[in-house]
């Protein structure tokens, strides 16, 4: 399997091969232009791939066609002035119904139900522009938890909130991969915050570059090089966030991924 | 027909027993709605100057349209402003040029080739009716054709709302839920230039698009729910369009443009009213 992506003839992912389980949750850092975002954008079908995704049951090895996947933006760019509420977007996103004649009462519960995961039940009647950083993030997730997806992408899901909130949203996903078994990959820039709850750290440059738990990752000689910092003994010592742009130069097609 | 005219005949009002009056209205009230809810939409996608463009494209359509000799040329003006909207949305996608860049370059091609084609022997000002629009000239065959586009543009922004609203708030969270993107896209300028070009000869190409625009922008300052800013919408086009109308008729002026100007009233006044 040599899952790639080519945008522009250029490479942006090469050779992967990467296996997700259940109940898994992975953190997938990498420099910008690693190609992070367009693993994603491949898996979601938007932009083609060589290779293939196979999503597979554990127990039976039997494989499932198409499975669900529940997508959280990185930011949600939208017109804050719009008058949408998050009742509309669930609507619009989990129903054909045109939006405006209303919402049945069991997709109505469904919305809730998947608000309430995320601790996010009060805000189903407020509108998207009045929601802080922390809250809509928190209600992009719950939409991508209905209806329940079998793999959850998250891409960069805290840029734009504060630390507390970012700590908050890590330990509520982290147990959201528990209660529900859900197979996570979280696209992150902060290595220390990830670190305490992720399963696993894929470090990518265009290919793997190390895969395994994050205090093993963290370790490894090509973080420090890459992201130019230094670490005591195999816990990340660093709190604040990392720059943005890594210490290596960015690889090519950068303007298409992350 | 008759009993419109009948329902008209019983207001005791002067302007209501004449014929062109009640073919105006009636026509007012089919496309006020429409502009609205689909304005709506222009606002939320941000593609006020899209459907600007689309309006004024409209003057080549029926450029080619009078030179390929049609009697009417309604047809060639929905046809090359379907097609336009679809170049427009092509360029878009394929092209690095941000988007309003690309919707000046094609309203300025389509502009000017307009120009040329239409001034040719110096037989522009045939065609500066369009500029302005004569809503009260509208025969009842041409109401009918408004009714069918109106019951047209209704089904397929029903049966496909829920989808180009998802594609016109996050091109990305739609597709993650199984929105063809580029789809709806399309369908939805199409759409739009569907109904700018059969309402051009009614309203003019110089205001189609603040009737468009202007409900959908009063209703913001006033809503916060879809489905509220899509019922105040029509009401502020159903009013401005009446008032606009009757406005017209006493001071006997241009209607679109009168209608336009009602309009403006009610979004300044919304000002006021902010939520």
């Amino acid at each position: 399997m040599n899952f790639g992506v080519k945008l522009g003839g250029v490479a942006v992912l090469e050779d992967l091969e990467l296996h997700v389980h259940c109940g898994e949750l992975s953190a997938l850092i990498g420099p910008n232009g690693a190609g992070k975002t367009t693993l994603f954008r491949a898996l979601l079908g938007e932009v083609p791939h060589t290779g293939q995704v196979r999503f597979v049951h554990a127990d039976t090895e039997q494989r499932f066609e198409s499975p669900r996947i529940g997508y959280v933006p990185q930011q949600l760019e939208f017109d804050r002035t719009a008058p949408i509420s998050v009742r509309d977007l669930f609507a619009a996103a989990t129903t054909r119904r045109p939006l405006w004649s209303g919402l049945n009462q069991r997709r109505r519960q469904a919305a809730r139900d998947a608000l309430a995961l995320v601790g996010a039940q009060d805000l189903f009647e407020r509108s998207l522009g009045q929601l802080s950083g922390g809250e809509l993030q928190r209600v992009l997730l719950a939409l991508a938890l209905d209806p329940q997806p079998d793999l959850l992408l998250l891409d960069e899901p805290v840029s734009g909130v504060d630390q507390g909130g970012m700590e908050l949203f890590y330990r509520m996903v982290s147990q959201l991969r528990r209660q529900l078994d859900l197979s996570i990959l979280l696209i992150t820039h902060d290595l220390a915050a990830i670190a305490r709850v992720a399963d696993r750290m894929i470090f990518l440059n265009r290919r793997v570059l190390a895969d395994g738990p994050p205090a093993d990752v963290l370790a490894s000689p090509l973080i420090r090089q890459v992201f130019g910092l230094e670490f005591t003994g195999r816990e990340p010592s660093f709190v604040q966030r990392l720059p943005e742009h890594g210490a290596c130069p960015p690889a090519p097609g950068r303007e298409a991924a992350s | 027909m008759n009993a419109w005219r009948d329902l008209m005949s019983l207001l005791p009002l002067t302007w209501a027993h004449y014929e062109f009056m009640q073919n105006a209205l009636l026509a007012v009230l089919l496309i006020a709605p429409l502009f609205a809810a689909l304005g709506c939409m222009v606002v939320n996608s941000r593609m006020a100057f899209f459907s600007e463009a689309i309006g004024h494209a409209a003057l080549t359509g029926l450029a080619i349209g009078a030179l390929a000799g049609l009697a009417d040329p309604t047809l060639a003006v929905v046809g090359f402003s379907v097609l336009l909207a679809l170049a427009i949305a092509l360029l878009r996608r394929c092209s690095a040029t941000s988007t309003d860049t690309v919707i000046g370059l094609v309203m300025a091609f389509a502009v000017a080739l307009g120009v040329v084609l239409l001034s040719r022997g110096g037989g522009f000002n045939r065609y500066t009716a369009y500029l302005i629009g004569d809503l009260l000239t509208i025969t009842p065959a041409e109401i009918a054709r408004l009714a069918l586009v109106a019951a047209l543009v209704a089904a397929v922004g029903t049966w496909f709302f829920n989808r180009i609203f998802l594609a016109v708030l996050n091109p990305a969270l739609a597709r993650s839920r199984g929105v063809n993107v580029w789809a709806m896209e399309a369908l939805f300028s199409a759409v739009v230039a569907l109904v700018v070009a059969v309402s051009l000869s009614w309203v003019g190409l110089l205001v189609i698009n603040s009737l468009l625009i202007l409900p959908a922008a009063t209703a913001r300052n006033l809503t916060r729910r879809t489905s509220s800013y899509l019922l105040v919408a029509m009401a502020v086009s159903l009013a401005a369009g009446v008032i606009g109308l009757l406005a017209s008729y006493a001071w006997a002026t241009a209607t679109g443009a009168t209608i336009v100007l009602v309009a403006m009233g009610g979004f300044l006044l919304s000002l006021f009213f902010r939520r």
